[in-house]
This record gives structure tokens, C-alpha cells and sequence, in this order.
């Protein structure tokens, strides 16, 4: 298999994490519509660019994102169904080039969630009283940390409190040693041939 | 002794038999029969060019650009911002160099990618299809298995003609119960949403059952089945009919002589088995359905015409109350306000939602005669749409209202090529999201089926199209 394209493995990260605390946060907001045909390194200063800054471009103070103790923030936690709506990969990559490396919320927009493990990024879900706790002690505690450490599946919250978390084996091996799936794909040619051979498509 | 085999539900026929490969830990290869692909894929035929990787099998990809061109011209030369324009242009020129057929702009049957599929007969029953656009579950109408995806799996269909997925849930939704007049699949799909959540169906493929499903026309079941994601659905389904059959006999695309019989045979075979299991079941009443409007900023922020703005107050639990408050705040509602008396700016009906003859002709019957006193756009689906529209007078009624008739493309949906609202204009529109900012930044959208954003555009508000109904 080439190394070409593997990507940074993801294996545990420590870092500020941001409250994000709405449900239903759609891919619309995290990258509005009007920036999509933007070339990618043209896009990263978009990031939430409706709801963080005012239409002068000064950023809007209230938003999380825009405060000081989260700069650096390498997480985002938010309330259920994060991303939700757009399929835009964009949505990840912007959120990726801005430094975030992985999402825990109690449930993801599906597609996000997929293009998330497409991108080397980690989404994590928990269940959702234990995010609401996170949540409080984020918003409390500006710029505390949480601990995602992926090969043993815990998040170790601002609290201190450890939970475990599931992962499909499938995915964790693609992130822990930065698999290409069309790499992998590709390695099955003799299947998929075969397939095409016989149901005739 | 005959083996029994174990009922299966249609999504699980359909999905047995595209595996291609099966790992133990769950995730199947599976083979994707039909590709649709519009202009925002430029960056993935980028991406499969620098990989230096062949586009597999370019008879099973189709491609129409609809969310860059703008609807008022069909002349690419007029497209002002040089990142649309390069994104538009390149589909014919990528069609070009790995051979996929392009329904280019100016071709009659160029349009938006979920309408042009069933359209064309591209989409039939029991295969799987996938495109980058999050509302590919429309495709389900026609009993298939039918899902957007991201871009990076975009590229890896286009190199393998494959995906790795983990079999989803399966969840039954049954409507029974006769829809009342002026009560549409827009208003069954938004009171599903109502009562399952924006998030109620994530992890799980659903099917639509019932009596009432079944008494939906095939647009019927193509709008129902697009706002599968918003409930958070992977996909959307209906069992294929008489209906399906006859929507698709003689569409290019369709098999023809005895390749539809065969393909009729295997069709037939394909309903849920009487007794199968589902994950999660659903139901409503569709005696219960009235035409629905949504006042918030997701699309489970929907109550009947004949209600009211909900208190925040009254939420259950502390994220919903928030959510809420911020929702109303963006939309300047009051708590307790009647839907009726929510008056509108603009009104938009077109999108993959609902913009196909059928939802034209029922606007249509409601702006006969009357005069739209608010800006209103009617932006068809397709060429072919837009042509079969006008053959029947249907523009000539539209225009007499004061409505503008307009070019196919995705537009005022999510706000693309300046088509879009302005800040805190309130639009009555029978697209799919009510997302803040989606139609434009400050734009208050409520999501409509085409008969209740006729009936606003007629009264500039929210009115109850039961009484405009002769």
C-alpha cells in the first residue's frame, strides 16, 4: 500500500475545549452556502462567519469562539445533533484548518459524522446529561481542558471525571494509523470486479 | 421441506445485495449502482485528477450543474463570481474527459440533480444511489436505497465505484388514515419531523408505510422521502407500486422491452416482508395532518397553520427552552402568536422539495385569479419542468398573479448566486431548511408545502389554504 496519502494518525489529544451549547448547530452556520466555491485555504477565516461576526466583519464578543481563554481551543463540545443538514464536507475541513481536531456532542448530523473520519478528525458521542455536564463546567471554567485519548476510547472532562466511549474498530484503525480508504478499497479490485461480473451492472 | 427464510424488510434486500465485501467488525464494501454528481463536486474531480486516479465506471455516473448556475439566464457567461463560474463550466468539461453523461446547462433536461434523476428514470427500485448532496434520500420515492455523502466519499465512488458502510438502523414510519384536502407530503414529512425530531432518525434508514403513503402520488413520496435527513435519517423509502411502475415506463433511462420485465419481476419482489422486524416504529394518523408551518430555525420547530408560536417557557427540558428563545429571537416571533397572523415579505417555491409539475400545478390552482401582493418566485426543477409548465399555461397563470417565473436551479434554497433574502425579510418558501442564514444572512424562513407559500403569496401571510380551496 503507497503511504502517499495517509494522513497525521489521531491518537490522544489534550486541549481547551469550546462550549458550543445549542442543539441542532447545522453545516449552514459553521460555512454558510456563499462561501462554498471558495478555494480551501481561502475558506478558513468563514468559519461560523454569520453568527461570529458582525456585518462590518468586528467579531461579535459574545460569541464563543471569538473569546480569548479559547484561543487555541482544539475541541468543540456542543448539544445534540451537531452539524446537522448539508452534506459540505467543507464544514469539517473549515472546522480542521481553524485547529479543531475532534466534536463531542450526545448525536452528529450523519454526513458530518462520516466526513469527519474522512478528514483524520474525532467525533465522540456521549450520552447526552453527561455533554450537559461538560457543558456547565466549560462554561464555568473558560479555557479548562479535556483529554480525548483514542486508542483506550475515554474523554477525561474538565472535571476530571473519565468516560469511556464507543468507536466502530473500523474507524479507530483509520484514524490511529492514517488510512486511506480508497487505498483500501482498491486493495478489494478483484472483488468488486467480480461483483460487476456477476450481477451484470 | 421448503426453507422459510426470515421476513426482511426491503431496505435489508436491497442492502444484501450490493455487498461486495464483508468485514467482521461490521462495515460492508458496498456497490453503488448509480452516481449523480452536480457542479459542487469540481473540488472532487480535482482531487481524483491529482491522485492520479480514473474515474471507474463512467456509465453508471450522471451529472447536471444546479446549485452555482443562476435562474435567471441560462447563459453561463452571465455568472458573475469567477469560482461559480469555473465550478459551473467544468462539469461539461469534466464529463468530457472521463465520459460521464452531462445534462449541460441548456439541454432541456438540465436541472436541479433529484429532480433530473426520477425525471430521466435514472433512479428505479432496488438499487443503491448515492450523490454529494445531503438530500439524495429523495431518490427513495422509487424504492431504492438512496444517500448523500461528502466529498471525499464522492471521490472514492468516482475511483471504485464502491463505499464502506455500516449497516443502519431500519425504522418504520406508518401514516394511516386519509390526508384531508390542502394537506400535502410536504406537511406529512413536516409532521413527522414535528413528532420525531430533527435527530430522531440518526442511525437509521426509514421506510414509509401506510395507507397514506401509498395514496401519495410518486412527487408525493419524492418530497416526502427528501426530508429524510432532516429528521436525520441516512436514507428514505417507500416500498415500489403500481405507481412507481407506471411513473417510470418509458423514461430514457428506464429499462425498456424485456429488460423491464425482468426489472418489473425483481421490483415486485422487493416490499417488506409481511412480519419482518423493524428497529423502530413509527406512527401517525393522517386524519390528524393539517397544512404545517414551521416558525423556528430547525425544521422540528413546526406547528399547524391553525397554531400558534410556542413559549419558550413551556419547553421540556433546558436546551430546547434556549434553543427556542435564540430560535424566536432570530425570527422576531412573539410567544403565543398565531400562525395566521405571521405576515410574510417574499415567497420561494421551487427546490428539490417542491419543484415538480405536480407541486406547480397546485400552486398554480391557488394563485388563479388572484394577485401575489408580496415579491414570489417560482423557480422549476427542470427544464423539462419548466417546459411541460408552460405547455399546460401553467406561466401564464403565474405571471397574470404577479408571481416571477424563472430558470431550474437550486437558488433561493441556501442562498446561492445572490439569490437570496434580505436581513430579517420573512419568506414563506417550500424548501427544505429553515437554518438561519441558509437563504441569506438575517432571512426568517418557514418552511411551506407550494399550495400554503401560493396562499401567503396571495393573502402576504400565513393563511390557511383550506379556505383559499374552492
Amino acid at each position: 500500500m503507497s503511504h502517499e496519502h495517509r494522513r497525521t494518525p489521531f491518537s490522544v489529544v489534550t486541549a481547551v475545549a469550546a462550549p458550543l451549547n445549542q442543539a441542532n448547530i447545522d453545516t449552514d452556520q459553521i460555512i454558510p452556502g456563499r462561501f462554498l466555491s471558495l478555494p480551501r485555504e481561502d475558506m478558513k477565516p468563514h468559519l461560523f462567519r454569520d453568527v461570529r461576526y458582525y456585518d462590518n466583519g468586528a467579531p461579535r464578543p459574545d460569541f464563543v469562539l471569538n473569546r480569548p481563554e479559547y484561543k487555541g481551543a482544539e475541541i468543540i463540545v456542543a448539544a445534540r445533533n451537531f452539524a446537522c443538514g448539508s452534506s459540505r464536507e467543507m464544514a469539517v475541513t473549515v472546522l480542521k484548518d481553524n485547529g479543531f481536531k475532534a466534536f463531542i456532542a450526545p448525536s452528529f448530523g450523519d454526513i458530518f459524522f462520516n466526513n469527519c473520519y474522512q478528514n483524520g478528525v474525532l467525533p465522540v458521542v456521549l450520552p447526552e446529561a453527561r455533554v450537559s455536564e461538560i457543558l456547565r463546567f466549560l462554561l464555568e471554567l473558560p479555557g479548562a481542558q479535556i483529554t480525548i485519548d483514542l486508542p483506550n476510547q475515554t474523554v477525561r472532562g474538565p472535571d476530571g471525571k473519565i468516560d469511556g466511549f464507543a468507536i466502530d474498530s473500523f474507524r479507530k484503525d483509520c484514524l490511529i494509523n492514517g488510512l486511506d480508504e480508497i487505498e483500501m478499497t482498491l486493495a478489494h479490485e478483484k472483488e468488486i470486479a467480480a461483483y460487476e461480473a456477476r450481477v451484470a451492472v | 421441506m421448503a426453507e422459510i427464510s426470515k421476513p426482511r424488510t426491503m431496505f435489508e434486500k436491497i442492502w444484501a445485495r450490493h455487498v461486495v465485501v464483508e468485514r467482521p467488525d461490521g462495515y460492508s464494501l458496498l456497490y453503488i449502482d448509480r452516481h449523480l454528481i452536480h457542479d459542487g463536486s469540481y473540488f472532487a474531480f480535482q482531487r481524483l485528477k491529482s491522485r492520479g486516479l480514473k474515474l471507474r465506471r463512467p456509465d453508471l455516473s450522471f451529472a447536471t450543474p444546479d446549485h452555482y448556475m443562476p435562474t435567471n439566464t441560462r447563459n453561463k457567461a452571465d455568472i458573475k463570481d469567477p469560482n461559480a463560474h469555473r465550478m459551473v463550466t467544468s462539469v461539461a468539461v469534466n464529463g468530457r474527459e472521463t465520459g460521464i453523461t452531462v445534462f449541460d446547462v441548456g439541454d432541456r433536461r438540465n436541472g436541479i440533480v433529484h429532480v433530473v434523476g426520477p425525471e430521466q428514470g435514472l433512479t428505479v427500485p432496488g438499487i443503491t444511489l448515492v450523490c454529494g448532496d445531503s438530500h439524495t434520500s429523495t431518490h427513495g420515492a422509487l424504492g431504492c436505497l438512496a444517500f448523500g455523502i461528502g466529498q471525499s466519499e464522492v471521490i472514492h465512488v468516482m475511483a471504485t465505484q464502491t463505499l464502506w458502510q455500516k449497516k443502519p438502523k431500519a425504522m418504520r414510519i406508518t401514516i394511516d388514515g386519509r390526508l384531508g384536502a390542502g394537506v400535502t407530503g410536504k406537511d406529512v414529512i413536516l409532521a413527522i419531523i414535528g413528532k420525531i425530531g430533527a435527530a430522531g432518525g440518526t442511525g437509521y434508514v426509514i421506510e414509509y408505510a401506510g395507507s397514506a403513503i401509498r395514496e401519495l402520488s410518486i412527487e408525493g413520496r419524492l418530497t416526502l422521502c427528501n426530508m429524510s435527513i432532516e429528521a436525520g435519517g441516512r436514507a428514505g423509502m417507500v416500498a415500489p407500486d403500481d405507481k412507481t411502475y407506471e411513473y417510470l415506463a418509458g423514461r430514457p433511462y428506464a429499462p425498456a422491452g424485456a429488460a423491464w420485465d425482468a426489472a418489473l419481476a425483481r421490483w415486485r419482489e422487493l416490499p417488506t416482508d409481511p412480519g419482518a422486524q423493524f428497529d423502530r416504529e413509527v406512527s401517525l394518523d393522517g386524519r390528524d395532518i393539517a397544512p404545517m408551518v414551521t416558525y423556528g430555525t430547525s425544521p422540528e420547530d413546526v406547528v399547524p397553520v391553525t397554531g400558534a408560536v410556542p413559549d419558550p417557557a413551556a419547553a421540556p427540558d433546558a436546551v430546547k427552552r434556549e434553543a427556542l428563545a435564540r430560535s424566536l429571537a432570530y425570527m422576531g416571533l412573539q410567544p403565543g402568536t398565531p400562525i395566521s397572523e405571521i405576515a410574510v415579505d417574499r415567497v420561494f417555491i421551487g427546490s428539490c422539495t417542491n419543484s415538480r409539475i405536480e407541486d406547480l400545478r397546485a400552486a398554480a390552482s391557488i394563485a388563479k385569479g388572484r394577485k401575489a401582493v408580496v415579491p414570489s418566485w417560482i423557480v422549476p426543477g427542470s427544464g423539462l419542468v419548466k417546459e411541460q409548465a408552460e405547455r399546460e399555461g401553467l406561466d401564464r397563470i403565474f405571471k397574470e398573479a404577479g408571481f416571477e417565473w424563472r430558470e431550474s436551479g437550486c437558488s433561493m434554497c441556501l442562498g446561492m448566486n445572490g439569490e437570496i433574502g434580505r436581513p430579517e425579510e420573512r419568506i414563506a418558501s417550500t424548501s427544505n431548511r429553515n437554518f438561519v442564514g441558509r437563504q441569506g444572512k438575517g432571512v426568517r424562513t418557514h418552511l411551506v408545502s407550494p399550495v400554503m407559500a401560493a396562499a401567503a403569496a396571495v393573502t402576504g401571510r400565513f393563511t390557511d389554504v383550506r379556505k383559499l380551496m374552492a
